[in-house]
C-alpha cells in the first residue's frame, strides 16, 4: 500500500472518537441525500405509473363521486368504492365532438364476508371496447378475459389453485399485473359479464349497497380517449354542459392534486438536503480546519523529512475520502434499511402513489449519494489544503504537538 | 556536501516602536565543507532555528541563498526541494517530533517510505540504529510512550536512517543525561567522519567538545566563536 494511504488510515485509527464524529456527520449527509431520492423518485414513478394506468384522456363519474372524490380514493388509496350511473348517459357522452373512443367501468367492493375471497375493489371493465386496462393486461397475459376470469393486482395474493372466490363467483386468476404504487395494486379486473353476476349475487344476498341500482343498465365510471386535434380539458368541459348528473374531467386533473403534493414533497426534502450539505460543507470544514491546525507538527515534522506539500494534501485528501467513504457507506445503508421496508406506510400517509424504483437506479442513487458525500468532504478539506499551502513548513515546525 | 549561505535574512511581523517587523536572522553569510562538524550556540530567541530552518530549506529566507553542494535550495520548486531534503538532509527539529501514529520503527523509518525507498536493507540500518541509541527494545512502542530524551533519540536515529550528507541537528541533546549525550554525540561525529557536514545548535556545554568549529548567534547575527 502506497505510504500516504497507509498513514491516514493510521492516523484515522489513532483517533477514533473524532474519526466517528466526522464520518457521522457525512452518514447523516448521505442519510438524508439517498433517502430523499429514493422518496423523490418513488413518488414521481408512483405519479407516472398512476397517470399511466388511467390510460384515458378523459375521465366521466357520477357527480357525487367527483365531488367526494371517490374515483381518487379508489385509485390511489385502493379505498373500495360503489358509485354508479344509468348507462343511458354512454350514449349521450359519444355524441360529444371530440370523443373518439370510449369504455365503461363498472366499480363493486367486496366483503370480508364468507362469500367473498378477500375485500378488494373490484373494476368490469368491457374487453370489446376497453383500451385503458388492457394494454397494461397484455403485458402480462396475451390471451382473452372470459367469463370467471380475473386479472389482479400486484399486491393480491393468490392461493395455488389460481382461484378467487367473489359474492360466491369463483374466478380463475389469470394475470397478475405489475405493480403500480397505487390503489389498483390491491384491485381486481373481471370482464362485465362477471362482475355483474357478482353484482347480482350480492343483491340476493342482502347487501343494501346496490339499493336501488338496476345492475344491468348503470356503469361507475366511463373513460374516454379523444380524438386528435382535440384538447382533453375542452371535451372535458363539453361532456359536462351536455350531459347531466355526471362529472367529467380530464385525467390530468385527476393528477394534477397528486402532481402539486408531488411538488411539495420533492420541495421539502430538495431544500432539506441543500439545508444539510451547506451545514456539512460548515461543519465539516471548520472541524477539518481546526483539526490541521492541530496537525501542524505533525505536518510540519513530514515536511522535514522531506514529504512535499502535494503529498501533504493527499494525506488529508485520502484521510477525509475514507472517511467520508464509510460514513457515506453507513448513511445509504440506514438509509436504505428506514425507507425501503416501509414503502407501504410512506404511501398511507402521504396519500399519494409510491412506486419504488428498480433496484439498478437505487443501486445507481446509492453510488451517487456516496459520491457525493466524499466529494462534499474533499471540499470541506480543500480550506484546511489552503491553508496548508500557504505557510513554511518551518513555521509549523513551533507549534506544539 | 558543502553547505552555503549567501547574506541570508529573515524577518517576521512583529510591532515594535517604529516599525511593524524585525530580523530573526540578519544578512548572515556561512559556510561549512563535508566532514565538518559545526555548532552554533546562542541565547534562547537569538535566531538559530530561524537559521537552521532555512539551512534545511523549510523556511524561505527573505533575502538571500542557501547552496547545499550545488543546489540553490530556494530556486527550485516545493517537491523537488522536498526530495532533495529528503535524499540528502537529515534534521532533526527541536522539540518532540514523533509522529503519535507509527511506531518507534515505523518513525524512523518514516524518511525511506516517503519516496517508497523502505526495503529490507533500511529496516536492518533502522534496527541497527535503534539498537546505537538505545531504543531497540522499545522499537514496537508508540511514541506518546517514550519519555522526552527517548523520543529525542528516536529522532536521531531517523535523521540518520537516509545516511544524508548533511546533517541538521536542533538541540538533539536538550534533554539526554550525560551518558546519552555522549552517545549522541559521537554517532553525529561519526557521521561526520564519515564525510557528512554536521551542524547542530546546542546549549550544552559538554557537547561544544565535539565540534570543529563554533558560531555564536547573537541578535540574528551569527559570528565564529575562536576559542
Ligand atoms: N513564526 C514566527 N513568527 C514570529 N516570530 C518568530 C517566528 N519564528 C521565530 N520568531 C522569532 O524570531 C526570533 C528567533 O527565533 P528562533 O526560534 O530562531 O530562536 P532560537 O534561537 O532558536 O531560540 P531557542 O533557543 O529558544 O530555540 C525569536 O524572537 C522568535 O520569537
Ligand atoms: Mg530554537
Amino acid at each position: 500500500m502506497n505510504f500516504f494511504a497507509e498513514l491516514s488510515l493510521k492516523n484515522l485509527k489513532r483517533k477514533p472518537l473524532r474519526t466517528f464524529a466526522l464520518s457521522a456527520l457525512v452518514a447523516l449527509l448521505s442519510f438524508v441525500l439517498f433517502g430523499g431520492t429514493i422518496l423523490v423518485t418513488s413518488l414521481k414513478n408512483g405519479l407516472d405509473s398512476y397517470s399511466a394506468r388511467l390510460g384515458a384522456d378523459v375521465v366521466v363519474v357520477p357527480y357525487a363521486a367527483r365531488s367526494e372524490g371517490q374515483f381518487e380514493d379508489v385509485l390511489l388509496q385502493g379505498i373500495p368504492g360503489n358509485f354508479y350511473m344509468s348507462s343511458s348517459k354512454i350514449d349521450k357522452i359519444a355524441n360529444v365532438e371530440g370523443v373518439d373512443k370510449l369504455s365503461p367501468q363498472f366499480f363493486l367492493a367486496s366483503t370480508s364476508a364468507s362469500c367473498c375471497s378477500a375485500s378488494v375493489q373490484i373494476i368490469g371493465f368491457d374487453p370489446d371496447t376497453d383500451f385503458s386496462v388492457l394494454p397494461w393486461v397484455n403485458r402480462k397475459y396475451g390471451g382473452s378475459i372470459g367469463d370467471g376470469d380475473i386479472v389482479v393486482g400486484s399486491e393480491i395474493s393468490v392461493t395455488t389453485s389460481g382461484k378467487l372466490k367473489f359474492y360466491n363467483v369463483e374466478c380463475n386468476v389469470v394475470a397478475t399485473l405489475e405493480r403500480t404504487g397505487t390503489g389498483l395494486d390491491t384491485a381486481v379486473y373481471a370482464n362485465m359479464n362477471t362482475i355483474k353476476q357478482m353484482a347480482k349475487n350480492a343483491k340476493e344476498l342482502g347487501f343494501t349497497f346496490l339499493d336501488g341500482v338496476n345492475v344491468d343498465k348503470s356503469v361507475s365510471a366511463v373513460m374516454i380517449k379523444v380524438k386528435s386535434g382535440y384538447d382533453a380539458e375542452s371535451v372535458a368541459a363539453q361532456i359536462n354542459m351536455a350531459v347531466t348528473g355526471i362529472r367529467s374531467g380530464s385525467s390530468t386533473s385527476y393528477v394534477s392534486g397528486v402532481a402539486g403534493g408531488l411538488d411539495n414533497v420533492s420541495g421539502i426534502i430538495g431544500a432539506l438536503s441543500v439545508m444539510i450539505w451547506v451545514l456539512s460543507v460548515v461543519i465539516l470544514g471548520v472541524s477539518l480546519f481546526a483539526i490541521c491546525n492541530e496537525r501542524g507538527k505533525e505536518f510540519a515534522v513530514l515536511r522535514a523529512m522531506g514529504a512535499s506539500k502535494k503529498s501533504l494534501y493527499k494525506l488529508i485528501i485520502v484521510e477525509i475520502s475514507i472517511l467520508s467513504a464509510v460514513g457515506a457507506s453507513v448513511g445509504v445503508i440506514l438509509s436504505g434499511a428506514f425507507i425501503l421496508p416501509f414503502g407501504a406506510i410512506i404511501r398511507r400517509s402521504l396519500q399519494m402513489p409510491y412506486l419504488v424504483p428498480e433496484w439498478w437506479q437505487l443501486a445507481l442513487f446509492a453510488v451517487a449519494a456516496v459520491v457525493i458525500s466524499v466529494l462534499t468532504g474533499v471540499i470541506a478539506s480543500l480550506f484546511s489544503v489552503k491553508k496548508l499551502s500557504k505557510n513554511d513548513a518551518g513555521l509549523m515546525l513551533r507549534e506544539d504537538a | 556536501m558543502v553547505v552555503k549561505a549567501e547574506k541570508i535574512s529573515r524577518t517576521f511581523l512583529r510591532n515594535k516602536a517604529g516599525t511593524n517587523f524585525f530580523y530573526a536572522v540578519q544578512s548572515t553569510d556561512f559556510q561549512a565543507e563535508s566532514g565538518e562538524f559545526i555548532e552554533i550556540v546562542g541565547k534562547s530567541g537569538s535566531g538559530k532555528s530561524t537559521f537552521l530552518n532555512m539551512l534545511a530549506g523549510l523556511l524561505t529566507p527573505t533575502e538571500g541563498k542557501v547552496y547545499i553542494g550545488n543546489t540553490d535550495l530556494y530556486l527550485s520548486e516545493d517537491g523537488e526541494r522536498s526530495q532533495f531534503r529528503n535524499e540528502n538532509i537529515g534534521v532533526i527539529p527541536q522539540g518532540q517530533t514523533g509522529l503519535l501514529s507509527l511506531t518507534v520503527l515505523e518513525n524512523v523509518l518514516l524518511p525511506s517510505k516517503i519516496y517508497g525507498k523502505c526495503d529490507g536493507e533500511k529496516i536492518v540500518r533502522a534496527e541497527e540504529l535503534l539498537k546505537a541509541v538505545g531504543l531497540y527494545d522499545l522499537k514496537d512502542v508508540y511514541p506518546n510512550e517514550l519519555s522526552g530524551g527517548e523520543m529525542r533519540r528516536m529522532a536521531i536515529a531517523r535523521a540518520l536512517i537516509m545516511q544524508p550528507s548533511v546533517i541538521l541537528a536542533d538541540e538533539p541533546t536538550g534533554d539526554l543525561d550525560e551518558e546519552n549525550t555522549a552517545l549522541v554525540m559521537s554517532l553525529l561525529k561519526n557521521a561526520a567522519k564519515g564525510g557528512a557536514t554536521v551542524i547542530m545548535v546546542t546549549h550544552d556545554k559538554d557537547a561544544l567538545s565535539y565540534a570543529d568549529k563554533v558560531y555564536s548567534m547573537s541578535g540574528g547575527v551569527l559570528s565564529e566563536k575562536t576559542a
